[in-house]
């Protein structure tokens, strides 16, 4: 658990973290709140030469609640999701979720940013944005680029960013005001990866159905949520076990996550009905 | 000072003595981060120690090539069994009897084993050049299942090979290891064929592990000049390493000095010997430099003893009316790679014959067999005595078993097989006399503490509801009545590598009226620095705040078998109250002296001897300290010292009551604690909140292992729950309410009555939790199921029992 020598870089703005990425190419990572790269290199399953620090870099910080749109910057804790008042009113599902994610001292350090980027399938954010049809600002050498989280993830640990883009910011649409929403998550124990999760945004009419860990991506799917928002409870649950592709490992075989996989959809589609106006 | 304005109860409260719930004199300094543990020791020049692990569980070693290490600047050695086999340390003697690699010696037998030791100047060089060494493998056939280990062709232990005679007789098998049997078999089989009831099941408590928060770890410092190996570790034995270090290094014991610093925790992982320690020693020895080696958390869940994986075969015979009238039990006990159990010499399996538990059972057997396969050795008693908490899980789960087979009530079922209070002392079937116990007092305690007939009916209904389809969730209400066997123990029948099983207490009282007094054994969280200090303070009067406690520095404390297995209240805290008595007996000498009376005339009371029938005429301990070292007294010597050796005459047997209350959701698998209800009765209680805190600890350790905790290995032999993400360490989030309860039934042989309790709940705690979720399921028709209950196997079990529709 002693991790290979690295150096260290702390750049104050995102050009320069860029430009330390394209020096560097494969030997460098940038790090945000740093719980899945840490351990990794600890492990010495990631073995980087250099190790860019964007927590000085101001401009990807701070969470702006506009009308139509919430901003996230990238650099944002999940403690600062949990207790920004603001983005409770505007997406409460962020709190609900962003408060199952581990524990107090991993949400003080671990960002949204490096949690939606760095496509771990455990991962509870990228599940949340694709349900919440956020957007996700790439920041690269050639310029500024816009993905949609729908289109981001390609398999585990692979997205749509190139490797010297820095993922800056997260746009999502600000829910109907008629819209419940929920997320529900069963895990073996605080600090745990869900053993299944789902969120849900029900109301006017429209649904969003996304869930977390049951394949190598988050899963959203289309016919799910058009099968919610025309009120078919169980259609909506099984177009989603059409959609996910769980595997057996210490949480437990495939048919139990399937059965918990539906277990829990069906829950947080009851609790967003019940918030839905 | 003839001061008589206290009453004898108000000098006694003074005394902060035995039944006071003092507050922990240990505390001040690790609440302040002030502790010092072995990592904190820095030693000038200090050099750093790693391993080179096996990724495979069972390979040939083909070569191992250093060049690219040794090639890294500040890399000072790279020892392999090549190195160490001049010196005779590529093996090493286990506690078992048998014998283990220090360092891979042509093959490996368990992933993680230790293959090579880096020796750097820094700890980051030692990582990378463990890196850079390149170690070629041959992989073999993993063998990770003890019955498939028993028929199979492949031999783990080559070096064995041929040898039919074991440390403990013959061998059947090329990976078998011992049988040991206890009680009589024809005899069982007998009444197990007339009975008119025989209930039988296959129970398995898996694999888990100690998981302390502090892992293993030593610094070995050899001074070239003064010849004196000095030795700081986490070891729960500091004498007994003491004399392995002396045995298997050639170095003479005086010149050996063992420390145990703070521990952060042992639960039975620091018992045994590991090559981190022999490597380490080799190291400083050939170095000249002291060598610090600490394990990490991967390594120490892979590497360093595991505890528990018995399958446990019971048949048990009884009346129709419910009358045990026999038991039976074969156990297949998965050993790993090489026997490195700790358990005293004549007891391969430990005390694993308690698994006639608190019942009266006339006519009883157990065999144990003991294999060899390609897991980490190791075999420890976690947080319990040696086996006792297999044996209460055996035998508590076939008292369910018998049960549901007899279609009664569990309560019922144990409450007319319990012993009685009028039969101890008590000859158990398997050969131990229960000391002392009163089990009907505790459990009607027990039952209505909880109110036992009213959760019946609540559970009634429960299962009315869910067929109705009103509720998905079940009541399970788990019930256990263990007992427990500790402090090992008469040295006629418990030695440790031939080292009898006492321990010692030393007592030096000061001219001012203070004291300190040092110990054979070692507290890890104990709290034995508060403890012992009361049993001293009621026994001579002087305050608990005044008397300083020593243990873990051989070179200071008197010779001790050290501190696992509930052993240190039952035999130091023995040895304690008799160093204090011998200072007594002296005192009273000093008194009679000072009041100018026969010894015979003056009498204890409290905190002073007082002049028979003359209360007023009296000398406070203090005095009499102050009298031993400045009078002449004829006939005394000066100085007011003693030290006891207390080879106890048998062992404790504390018992306790345990009543768990569960909620299981059947569609997830998800439970929750509703209640649990704790009594113990640890005979004579010295400090009642350090025994809250300790059943506390227990039931915490007991509640992870029964519902989540283990250490599972894939088919080839690669550990699956090699980090806390997988392995199960409950938060507080996890941890339910306890409510703690007592009955004393003190011992009859312990100076102070005292049993011990750090492991009680440990033992009763696991199958508490256990039976709560097979009773969760048992009007569905669930007899037997295996643990660790996580959410799958939860859910695979109603999914089993049609619950999913």
């Amino acid at each position: 658990m002693i991790p290979a020598g690295f150096e260290y870089h702390r750049p104050t703005d995102t050009a320069s973290a860029i430009s330390i990425l394209q020096e560097h190419g494969d030997d460098a990572r940038v790090i945000a709140g740093g719980h899945s790269l840490i351990p990794m290199m600890k492990l010495r399953m990631a073995d980087l030469a250099h190790v860019i620090d964007l927590q000085d870099i101001q401009e990807m910080k701070g969470i702006e609640i506009g009308a139509d749109s919430v901003t996230l910057g990238a650099m944002v804790t999940q403690h600062e999701l949990i207790t920004h008042d603001g983005l409770a009113a505007a997406v409460p599902i962020i709190r609900e979720a962003a408060l199952q994610i581990a524990d107090p001292q991993v949400r003080y350090m671990g960002t949204v940013g490096g949690n939606v980027a760095n496509g771990d399938p455990g991962n509870d954010m990228p599940g949340l944005m694709q349900c919440l049809d956020a957007s996700f600002e790439l920041v690269g050498p050639d310029g500024t680029r816009t993905v949609a989280a729908r289109d981001f993830y390609e398999a585990a640990y692979f997205t749509a960013r190139e490797d010297e883009e820095i993922l800056t910011r997260i746009m999502i649409p600000v829910p109907a005001a008629e819209t419940g929403q929920a997320y529900e998550k069963q895990k073996r124990k605080i600090g745990d990866y869900a053993t299944a999760a789902a969120a849900v945004m029900v109301g006017g009419g429209s649904a969003s159905v996304a869930m977390t860990n049951l394949a190598d991506t988050p899963v959203w799917s289309e016919e799910a949520s058009a099968a919610l928002a025309g009120g078919d409870v169980e259609g909506c649950v099984a177009a989603m076990l059409d959609a996910i592709d769980p595997v057996a490992d210490n949480r437990g075989p495939v048919e139990f996550k399937k059965h918990v996989a539906a277990v829990m959809l069906r829950r947080a589609i009851a609790r967003a009905m019940s918030r839905a106006g | 000072m003839n001061d008589q304005s206290m009453t004898p109860e108000e000098r006694a409260a003074n005394l902060k003595g035995m039944g006071c719930s003092r507050k922990r004199v240990e505390d001040v300094r690790f609440t302040q981060g002030k502790g010092n543990y072995v990592d904190d020791i820095k030693m000038d020049g200090m050099l750093f120690g790693d391993f080179v692990r096996s990724p495979y569980a069972h390979a040939r070693v083909v070569s191992v090539n250093k060049e690219a290490a040794l090639a890294l600047p500040g890399v000072v050695a790279v020892l392999t069994a090549e190195d160490l086999a001049p010196l005779g340390l590529h093996w090493m003697p286990t506690l078992a009897g048998d014998k283990q690699m220090v360092l891979a010696d042509g093959k490996v037998l368990f992933q993680g084993q230790e293959v090579a030791y880096v020796v750097a100047e820094d700890r980051y060089i030692a990582a990378d050049a463990v890196d850079l060494v390149e170690v070629e493998y041959e992989e073999l056939p993993v063998l990770t299942d003890p019955f498939e280990a028993l028929k199979s062709d492949v031999v783990l232990r080559e070096d064995l090979e041929g040898q039919t005679e074991g440390a403990h007789g013959p061998r059947k098998h090329h990976n078998h290891i011992f049988t040991w049997e206890v009680g009589d078999k024809d005899g069982t089989e007998a009444v197990l064929g007339g009975a008119e009831v025989v209930a039988e099941e296959m129970v398995y408590y898996h694999r888990t592990h100690p998981c302390p928060l502090e892992t293993c770890g030593c610094v070995a410092s050899m001074d070239k000049v003064t010849g004196k190996l000095t030795l700081y570790g986490t070891f729960q034995a500091p004498h007994a390493i003491r004399t392995v270090v002396s045995l298997i290094s050639g170095l003479a014991e005086h010149n050996i000095r063992v420390i145990s610093p703070d521990i952060g925790g042992g639960f039975g992982n620091k018992v045994g010997a590991y090559p981190g320690y022999v490597c380490s020693v080799v190291a400083s020895i050939v170095t000249g430099k002291p060598v610090k080696w600490i394990e990490d958390r991967m390594e120490n869940l892979m590497s360093t003893a595991f505890a528990r994986d018995y399958w446990m075969h019971g048949k048990i015979a009884a009346t129709k009316e419910g009358k045990i009238t026999g038991l039976w039990c074969h156990t297949t006990a998965d050993h790993g790679g090489f026997d490195a159990c700790a358990d005293p010499t004549k007891f391969p399996a430990g005390f694993m014959n308690i698994c006639t538990g608190s019942y009266d059972i006339p006519t009883a057997y157990l065999a144990v067999d003991g294999v060899y396969t390609n897991k980490a050795p190791g075999g420890v008693a976690y947080r319990c005595s040696f086996r006792v908490t297999e044996a209460a899980y055996f035998i508590e789960r076939m008292i369910e078993v018998l049960a549901i087979k007899l279609n009664m009530d569990a309560a019922e079922l144990r409450r007319i097989n319990f012993i009685r209070a009028d039969q101890f002392p008590y000859q158990s079937a398997l050969g131990w006399e229960y000391d002392s116990g009163d089990y009907h007092t505790a459990w009607d305690k027990a039952l209505k503490a909880v109110g036992y007939e009213d959760l019946r009916k609540e559970q009634a209904q429960r299962v009315e509801d869910f067929k109705a389809g009103k509720t998905r969730k079940l009541l399970g209400i788990g019930l256990t009545h263990f007992t427990e066997i500790v402090g090992a123990g008469p040295v006629k029948n418990c030695d440790i590598l031939g080292l009898g099983m006492f321990d010692s207490c030393e007592i030096r009282i000061h001219p001012t009226g203070s004291a300190i007094a040092r110990l054979g054994t070692i507290s890890q969280g104990q709290g034995h620095a508060t403890t012992f200090a009361q049993i001293i303070a009621s026994e001579i009067g002087l305050p608990a705040d005044d008397i300083t406690l020593e243990e873990g520095d051989t070179d200071t404390a008197p010779y001790g078998l050290g501190t696992y297995g509930s052993r240190s209240t039952p035999v130091a805290g023995a040895a304690t109250a008799m160093a204090a008595r011998k200072i007594r007996a002296k005192a009273q000498m000093i008194a009679a002296y000072l009041l100018e009376v026969h010894d015979d005339d003056v009498e204890w009371d409290v905190d002073r001897f007082a002049v028979k029938g003359a209360p007023e005429r009296f000398k406070t301990m203090k005095e009499i300290a102050f009298a031993a070292y400045n009078q002449a007294i004829p006939g005394l010597e000066p100085g007011l010292e003693a030290v006891s050796y207390y080879d106890p005459p048998n062992m404790t047997y504390p018992f306790g009551a345990y009543i768990c209350v569960m909620e299981i959701d059947v569609d997830t698998g998800e439970w929750e604690i509703r209640q649990f209800y704790a009594l113990d009765d640890c005979g004579t209680r010295i400090n009642p909140m350090i025994i809250e805190g300790q059943v506390h600890g227990g039931v915490t350790e007991a509640l992870a292992i029964a519902m989540g905790q283990e250490i599972a290995y894939d088919e080839m032999g690669n550990v699956k729950t090699g980090t806390l993400m997988d392995f199960f360490i409950p938060t507080a989030w996890e941890t339910p309410n306890y409510t703690t309860d007592h009955t004393v039934t003190p011992s009859p042989h312990h100076p102070i009555g005292a049993k011990g309790v750090g492991e009680s709940p440990n033992v009763g705690g696991v199958p508490a939790f256990s039976n709560a979720v097979h009773d969760a399921f048992r009007p569905f028709g669930l007899v037997q199921s295996h643990m660790p209950h996580d959410h799958w196997r939860i859910w695979k079990i109603a999914n089993g029992l049609g619950l999913h529709g």
